[in-house]
């Protein structure tokens, strides 16, 4: 058995409530960082931990805080990234709705830390229940002094609120759950300034995801030494992996960073395997945007050492051969599975999500979505493979936010390690959806 | 005053005027002022148009938005310009039930496109379309974070998971002899279906 730290105690009757989130040692990061340790003392334990962010860009959290701006009277703000909207990735949700204090624990020890004495938690709109809960949360934590005048008796004050967005992917992009906090659009600033310079309301601002700031509390716990200790070179300490797809057991799982993915997949601790005796055909390790991966790629590298379950295991052998660990969205498809199919929901997707600011985001995703449905109903020709290709490698690296490369990367994987999938439709002039009957079965059953 | 929401034509000056919070949806208006700084009132918009559309009906009419923009001392096409951004807001009216059902990646791998084949069928009717009666709207939705639970639909706030067409029917029949207007802000979000 892996070590946990996040949600160890899930399972731990009544774990929501103040009460027994405490007796299970809860809030002791809290009264370690205000009582014994001054806040660089808190930023320099993140810093050791090699602590990277849970959200899907794998930053340092330690380097992330150092740059924060600290100009005399001017107020600082922590907000936390809980627009959980990358398709695949459920961890956050699992997270607050089971352990909410884990994060309000974190928010404080981590708002000590930044000298913020406001934080804001963002949650996407569809969580509205799982914000009634962090709410509530809250709220307990108030009565009890957790939160507000003077924490623990010091000098440390501190208010954290919930806002609930209404509904947009990109508000997941850092800038974007800015504006959308501001009561705008949610359209991406151009960088620089970084929300560390200029964020919320123009402060300085640090914005982070759920899983990072819930991580802060056994980091301060343990020491970041320690934590470090756990995982493999720079992927260090615990990680959420929301597995779904074809295994037979879908949920939230924390591994140590570190352990083969073959294990994750086949073994009764994690996946339990491909459901229904099928093989296993294709990976999406991290998050919709991460690149697709056939069996023998996601089991092992293109050297034939096994893959981890690391940020730099999985993306061994670049975009060519490799992944990346991203949120943590970890969707396994059996043998029957139509990439192109499932790669037209995935293109829907990003389609639909497109903040509309840059044209190559704009129209590139709409003009995906449209060849990929000329796949599905029979009409496409080989020329639209090449097509395709050659729109996706426009829109990379030419838009604000990576709401582009998001929407470039699966196309373009699909096409590099399964292009007759592609050509056998355009050839046949014949779409057949497969793996349609199994599907049948579970939901008639 | 000429604060007509921009880009529509049927605002309606008399319904405008019977346009106003309840007490109670009023001070929880206020308690999400009071979480933002003074003058930052704006920052408000998104979560007070929940609140907005579940007090007026479940959809937020022009005149709707031109009240919220009074009450957040903002002008109307900054409400008009969110509230037409975000999918979570309904700019037509809707059915008393707004069935979202999340057609992304897993839920596709695991039924979703039959799930909504089914509720098509029995409600006669087809996706963005309101049920005869106005009891159900039809809606598809991109990733609602339910993929580890797979095929779902969201229904107010309340998240339906592991679908099966017993369970939709389930859920529909329980909705219909209810027959209240499902909002996410409501608080019996336990899902017991």
């Amino acid at each position: 058995m892996g070590r946990k730290l996040l949600i160890h105690n899930d399972k731990v009757p009544g774990i929501h409530t103040l009460e027994v989130y405490r007796a299970h040692g809860g809030y002791a990061s809290v009264e370690k960082a205000l009582k014994t340790m001054t806040p660089d003392q808190v930023t320099d334990e993140v810093k050791k931990s090699g602590l990277r962010g849970r959200g899907g860009a794998g930053f340092p959290t330690g380097l992330k805080w150092s740059f924060l701006a600290k100009p005399e009277g001017v107020p600082r703000y922590l907000v936390c990234n809980a627009d959980e909207s990358e398709p695949g990735t459920f961890k956050d949700r699992y997270l607050m709705e089971h352990i909410p204090h884990a994060l309000i624990e974190g928010m404080i020890t981590s708002s000590y830390a930044l000298g913020a004495k406001k934080s804001y938690i963002y949650i996407r709109g569809e969580y509205f229940y799982v914000a009634r809960i962090v709410e509530n949360a809250i709220k307990e934590a108030y009565a009890a002094g957790w939160l507000g005048q003077n924490i623990l008796g010091t000098n440390f004050s501190h208010d954290c609120y919930v806002q609930v967005g209404g509904g947009a992917y990109i508000c997941g992009e850092e800038t974007a759950l800015l504006e959308s906090l501001e009561g705008k659009r949610g359209n991406p600033r151009i960088k620089p300034p970084f929300p560390a310079v200029a964020g919320l309301w123009g402060c300085p601002t640090v914005v982070n995801n759920v899983e990072t700031i819930a991580a802060v509390c056994p980091i301060i716990n343990m020491g970041g030494d320690e934590y470090a200790k756990i995982g493999i070179g720079k992927s260090t300490g615990t990680k959420l992996i929301s597995a779904s797809g074809h295994i037979n057991k879908p949920g939230v799982y924390e591994i140590e960073l570190g352990i083969p993915v073959e294990e994750f997949i086949y073994s009764e601790e994690y996946c339990g395997g491909i459901r229904n005796g099928k093989k296993l055909k294709a990976v999406v390790a991290g998050g919709s945007s991460v690149p697709i991966l056939p069996t023998e790629l996601i089991l092992k590298t293109a050297k034939g050492e096994p893959r981890l379950m690391t940020y730099e295991s999985l993306s061994d052998g670049g975009f060519q051969t490799g992944t990346m660990l991203g949120s943590g969205g970890f969707i396994a498809m059996d043998e029957d599975t139509s990439i192109v199919k499932n790669l037209f929901t995935f293109t829907r997707f990003y389609h639909h999500e497109s903040c509309g600011q840059c044209s190559p985001c704009r129209e590139g995703t709409g003009w995906m979505e449209k060849i990929l449905k000329k796949f599905l109903n029979g009409t496409a020709t080989e020329s639209d493979v090449e097509l395709l290709w050659d729109i996706q490698s426009k829109i990379e690296g030419k838009t604000i936010c990576p709401l582009g490369e998001a929407a470039a990367w699966p196309v373009a994987a699909a096409i590099r390690h399964f292009k007759q999938e592609f050509l056998d439709i355009a050839r046949s002039k014949k779409f057949v959806d497969v793996s349609h009957y199994n599907r049948l079965n579970k939901i008639i059953a | 005053m000429g604060s007509q929401v921009h880009g529509t034509q049927d605002f309606n000056k008399n319904k405008r005027a019977e346009i106003k919070f309840s007490d109670e949806a009023m001070s929880i208006v206020k308690g999400i002022i009071s979480h933002y700084p003074e003058g930052k009132q704006k920052s408000a918009l998104l979560p007070v148009l929940h609140v907005a559309q579940a007090e007026f009906g479940g959809w937020l009419s022009p005149e709707v938005m031109d009240y919220v923009a009074e009450v957040l001392k903002i002008k109307p096409i900054e409400v008009f310009e969110v509230a037409s951004f975000y999918t979570m807001y309904n700019l037509k009216p809707v059915g008393k039930c707004v069935l979202e059902v999340c057609q992304t990646s897993s839920c596709w791998l695991n039924g979703a496109e039959d799930i909504v084949k089914y509720i098509e069928k029995k409600l006669n009717i087809k996706v963005g379309e309101t049920s005869k009666d106005g009891m159900f709207t039809l809606k598809t939705a991109e990733c609602l974070g339910s993929c580890g639970t797979a095929p779902m639909l969201q229904c107010g706030a309340s998240y339906h998971e592991n679908l099966t067409y017993a369970k939709v029917d389930s859920i529909l029949e329980t909705y219909k002899a209810e027959g209240k207007l499902r909002s996410y802000t409501d608080l019996d979000y336990k899902n017991t279906l």
